[in-house]
């Protein structure tokens, strides 16, 4: 499975907010099995799709020099069960920015519908640990995300409204 | 603002850092062993404060990190050594002298998260906030 659950950005001001669209199909594999006759999106990857979205606004702070972990999530609510053919909408906004540390609050919607909220913390790997046990790639931001960050960069330079 | 407030609020941010109940965060809960707190949730404490309390808080000045580094003349044996307990109480003046002096006859390394309580962010605040 790829492990992309962010569609594009929508909207992206660079140490503020960000604003991503997910497209749920009927196609996803979550779906055969969350549940059987009875598709809903797992919270987890709801949660996921927000944490992709706040991670690369996180990300882009530092010019992605920083390997972003989602540390944290100290409270996350969830209204409603979001069904294949609803796009869903991530918006993430940033809290506080910091070296050690950052924080995004995020909300999903669907339509006027509130789908989750939540908080997410983000640590950053400790640079000369992570190039210890991973060299010097940036594992976090790379393959699918990293052309999601490409979309997320130029929508920050201001040409990327439909990237 | 009265200690009872800073109190109040320290409590409350620990509630909802920590996802505990409001009855079980008093003065004397100590935030590792009593309520749970990993490493990560320091973190997340103290960005909550400054945001409450409308205050910086440096890296490092609550909950002091540099006796955890691995300092052999700090720490020796699975204890902190005379200098390391020196360097503690020149770091947290703002401690509870008699919970330090506690400490401080048995200094073992795993005891040490026991200095930090909600008592100890009280006093820390208070110190800070000239209260």
């Amino acid at each position: 499975m790829r492990w992309i659950w962010i569609d594009r950005f929508t909207n992206f001001e660079s140490k503020k907010t960000a604003t991503a669209v997910k497209s749920l199909s009927h196609a996803e594999d979550h779906f055969g099995e969350h549940f059987p006759g009875f598709p809903v999106m797992p919270a987890a990857l709801i949660l996921e799709g927000l944490a992709q979205t706040g991670g690369i606004l996180v990300g882009e702070s530092s010019n992605f020099q920083e390997k972003v972990v989602l540390a944290k999530v100290p409270n996350a609510k969830f209204y409603r069960e979001a069904m294949p053919g609803e796009q869903l909408t991530y918006t993430t906004d940033v809290i506080d920015l910091r070296p050690e540390g950052s924080v995004v609050k995020g909300r999903v919607t669907s339509g006027d519908d509130l789908i989750a909220e939540a908080e997410i913390f983000f640590a950053y790997l400790d640079q000369s640990r992570s190039a210890q046990l991973f060299g010097d790639h940036n594992f976090v931001f790379s393959g699918e995300l990293k052309y999601l960050l490409g979309l997320a960069q130029r929508a920050a330079l201001g040409d990327g409204q439909k990237a | 603002m009265t200690q009872d407030d800073i109190y109040q609020k320290v409590k409350a941010t620990l509630v909802d850092a920590l996802n505990r109940d409001d009855d079980e965060v008093t003065p004397s809960s100590r935030l590792q062993a009593d309520l749970g707190a990993e490493s990560i949730d320091f973190l997340d404490i103290v960005f909550r404060l400054e945001r409450e309390f409308g205050i910086k808080i440096p890296r490092g000045e609550l909950f002091p990190e540099s006796i955890f580094q691995g300092d052999p003349s700090l720490v020796a044996g699975g204890k902190i050594t005379d200098k390391g307990l020196a360097e503690l109480r020149d770091k947290m003046p703002f401690a509870d002298p008699a919970e330090m002096d506690k400490f401080a006859a048995d200094p073992k390394l795993d005891n040490m998260g026991d200095l930090f309580t909600v008592n100890l962010i009280v006093r820390y605040l208070k110190s800070k906030l000239g209260v």
